[in-house]
């Protein structure tokens, strides 16, 4: 990472549905890079990197956010860290090609791109830490690699590699780990039958490998896997890696 | 070759009712496990894949000129080239090679690109009698069903179904032991190699400054088709162009490795023509069709790399969603994520719209395929496209539209996340909604919903650390 990032506060980018889902894990994200010694810094007029737009095709209204979440995310200095491998694929990755045809705004989408980081990566890449946070005691975890972090960040080992060096956490194979959960975005609403038998596949796995938390970096599938677990009366629950990092496994949800 | 019913969806449910979709499953892992350890084999493995992938987009960026020097080169060597622009053309013109030779009886070997324009159904309306040679497809034909995998055919099917389809149509003893099941094609078979007048052949790769067509097969099917009977037709895509030997021998290297895990298919034929003076056999004649059928079109589009094809099965092995559905949802010829692309890019996004749609974008497609094609890419592209044609739920579009405003204004976009905290605070217990409205009811069908926060995470923030 760029030295100079060492005396910079680090920009929260929380995505939009640990924001209006999940803001325990926003919390317990904030107190793992609290943890980690970073100041942390929560742009106030974030909304909707625009990844749900640019995946089912409609491209200007893609646009429209992706140009307001630069503007966001341009204001600011330093690490740009979000909760989220999807979100960040978006911003790394999407969002430049989708401004390839603005100069100025394919100048400020790589500017920002340069800049983001999902949690794991930053911690383990450019902190260059082992773990961090208290943990969450003694617990029993699997882990599934959301798709877009595994294979479009390259994200193979970090958040893994996280958890096995942290007290307590006993984290158990994943049966086909890297097999997709089926959640997909709207692909979720508009292929609900599809979704659902992938997700049951996906299950399947989680219940056989006897982890008591399934773990992932992604709440967007562990909301799609966790409603799973719920309809079928699992006693498996499920935890972004932040919330077991930090130990907040008793994190209210609708508070 | 279409298959009803309309709709994707439909066509999972029937399938996933009937339960043709768990062979396919399991012996679409088995294949993916099969690939993982030839290239674990086979330490050349990832530089192979960039090599093929290089002589496959050279290809494509020269095939004007390529496809000139194969056709020039098959006719310095004997054989006739013909050109078709789409299906019915290339229908046509083998019909006609079976007139002006009377043929009656064909044999053929495994080719996905005769699927695709429904020579079959063409022939056999013109009164020309088709024998399958593939064991797959023979198993198919005979029992009037459709492909459901590129490369296996009969994936769907189990040795159960197989052993009771050949005892009620080959008048054999009932088994399911896979050898005797063999043997009993293999001597039906044989007897229709040796009367066809007419084999009709695909083409894995057409070497260009050869003009050799290169059939890659497990059974020698192949070897037989284009020698025994006195007139030989390969029918190609115009894409399987290579430019040289060495070319396709880069291509043969990942080709079989990443389709079944072998190092090398039983047989690699290599067809530079018909028999020649002094051959103890081969064909009278050789003939290659050419087939268009919308791939000029692809090439000069944003999927043109999916041209880069080599038709090995590997992404549809791995996909997560071929593994729930099987191949006959996709519809057509080509099922899997190849054929979410290839379908819609030759045949038009109007009917075909939905395949894009059919994936999560998760990737393993791209991981898996040896040449290394960026299939997400593309569905992403098609998808844009097929929003611009209108071909999305109006739902979708709208409530998309509104999202979007929203979360270009900070202020509203707070607004809207307050009141889905306290409308989903309405109708949630224990902190779980089962059963949303309106198109929520597509997610919790199957799977609860959490209660959206009562105070969202910028609220929280805000309480803490001020403004």
């Amino acid at each position: 990472m760029p030295l100079s990032w060492f005396q910079m506060a680090v920009q929260l980018f929380v995505t939009c549905l640990v924001d209006s889902f999940f803001p325990e894990v926003g919390e317990a994200t904030v107190d793992v890079l609290e943890s980690a010694g970073e100041t942390v810094e929560f742009p106030a007029d974030q909304t909707c990197c625009g990844q749900p737009a640019y995946n089912v095709g409609l491209r200007d209204d893609a646009r429209k956010m992706a140009a307001h979440t630069l503007d966001v995310l341009d204001a600011t200095d330093g690490p740009i860290v979000l909760p989220s491998g999807s979100c960040t694929d978006m911003i790394v990755h999407h969002i430049p090609e989708l401004m390839a045809g603005d100069p100025r705004r394919a100048a400020q989408a790589e500017r920002v791109a340069g800049r983001t980081r999902e949690l794991s990566q930053f911690l383990v890449d450019d902190l260059g830490l082992e773990t961090v946070g208290p943990g969450c005691g003694d617990c029993s975890v699997a882990y599934h690699p959301s798709c877009h972090g595994l294979r479009n960040l390259n994200l193979r080992t970090q958040a893994e590699s996280l958890l096995d060096h942290t007290e307590g956490v006993q984290r158990v194979e994943l049966p086909d780990a890297e097999n997709c959960c089926g959640f997909g975005g709207l692909f979720s609403v508009e292929m609900p039958e599809v979704s659902v038998a992938m997700m049951e596949t996906k299950l399947k796995n989680v219940e056989a490998s006897g982890a008591a938390i399934l773990v992932g970096g992604d709440v967007s599938c562990l909301m799609h896997l966790g409603g799973g677990l719920h309809r079928n009366d699992s006693a498996v629950t499920v935890k972004h890696f932040a919330e077991i990092l930090a130990g907040r496994l008793d994190n209210a949800h609708d508070d | 070759m279409t298959i009803e019913p309309v709709t994707f969806l439909g066509r999972v449910k029937r399938d996933r009712e009937s339960g043709v979709v768990i062979p396919v499953s399991e012996a679409a892992r088995r294949m993916s496990a099969y690939r993982v350890a030839a290239s674990v084999d086979f330490p050349l493995m990832e530089e192979m894949r960039d090599r093929a992938r290089e002589v496959r987009l050279h290809t494509l960026a020269n095939l004007d000129k390529y496809l000139a020097q194969f056709a020039s080169q098959v006719e310095a060597n004997g054989g006739q080239v013909h050109w078709a622009a789409d299906g019915d053309e290339a229908n046509a013109i083998i019909r006609q090679i079976a007139d002006d030779n009377d043929v009656r009886t064909v044999v053929k070997s495994k080719s996905m690109v005769t699927e695709e324009i429904d020579l079959n159904e063409s022939l056999e309306a013109a009164g020309l009698s088709i024998v399958e040679t593939d064991l797959g497809e023979f198993i198919v034909q005979l029992s009037g069903d459709k492909p459901s995998h590129i490369i296996a055919p009969v994936l769907h099917k189990t040795r159960y179904d197989i052993g009771e389809l050949f005892a009620a149509k080959l008048d054999r003893g009932f088994s399911t032991d896979p050898a005797e099941l063999t043997q009993m094609a293999r001597e039906h078979l044989r007897r229709e190699f040796l009367t066809a007048d007419m084999g009709i052949s695909g083409c894995n790769m057409a070497i260009a400054d050869t003009g050799t067509v290169v059939l890659v097969t497990n059974e020698g099917n192949g070897r037989l088709t284009t020698t025994a009977p006195r007139i030989h037709v390969t029918v190609m895509g115009m894409e399987r162009i290579v430019p040289t030997f060495g070319d396709a021998s880069a291509v043969l290297e990942v080709l079989a490795r990443a389709g079944t895990g072998q190092r090398l298919s039983v047989y690699t034929n290599f067809v530079s023509g018909s028999r020649r003076h002094g051959d103890p056999d081969g064909p009278d004649a050789f003939h290659v069709v050419i087939l268009d059928n919308g791939r000029s079109r692809t090439l000069g589009g944003q999927e043109a790399e999916i041209l880069a094809c080599i038709r090995c099965g590997a992404c549809l092995n791995i996909c997560p969603v071929y593994r729930e559905v099987g191949g006959h949802a996709y519809g057509f010829t080509y099922p899997g994520p190849i054929g979410a692309v290839v379908t819609p890019s030759l045949k038009g996004l109007d009917e075909w719209h939905e395949l894009p749609y059919a994936s999560t974008l998760c990737g393993a497609c791209v991981e898996a395929c040896p040449v290394r094609i960026d299939i997400p890419k593309m569905l992403l592209t098609l998808r844009s496209r097929a929003a611009t044609d209108g071909h999305l739920p109006g739902w979708l579009t709208f409530a998309i539209g509104r999202y979007a405003t929203a979360a270009t204004h900070p202020r509203q976009f707070r607004l809207l996340l307050k009141a889905g905290g306290v409308v989903g605070s309405m109708m949630a217990r224990d902190g779980w909604i089962s059963k949303a409205p309106s198109h929520g009811a597509n997610w919790t069908g199957a799977r609860d919903l959490p209660q959206p926060a009562k105070q969202p995470f910028h609220a929280r923030w805000k309480a803490r650390h001020g403004a």
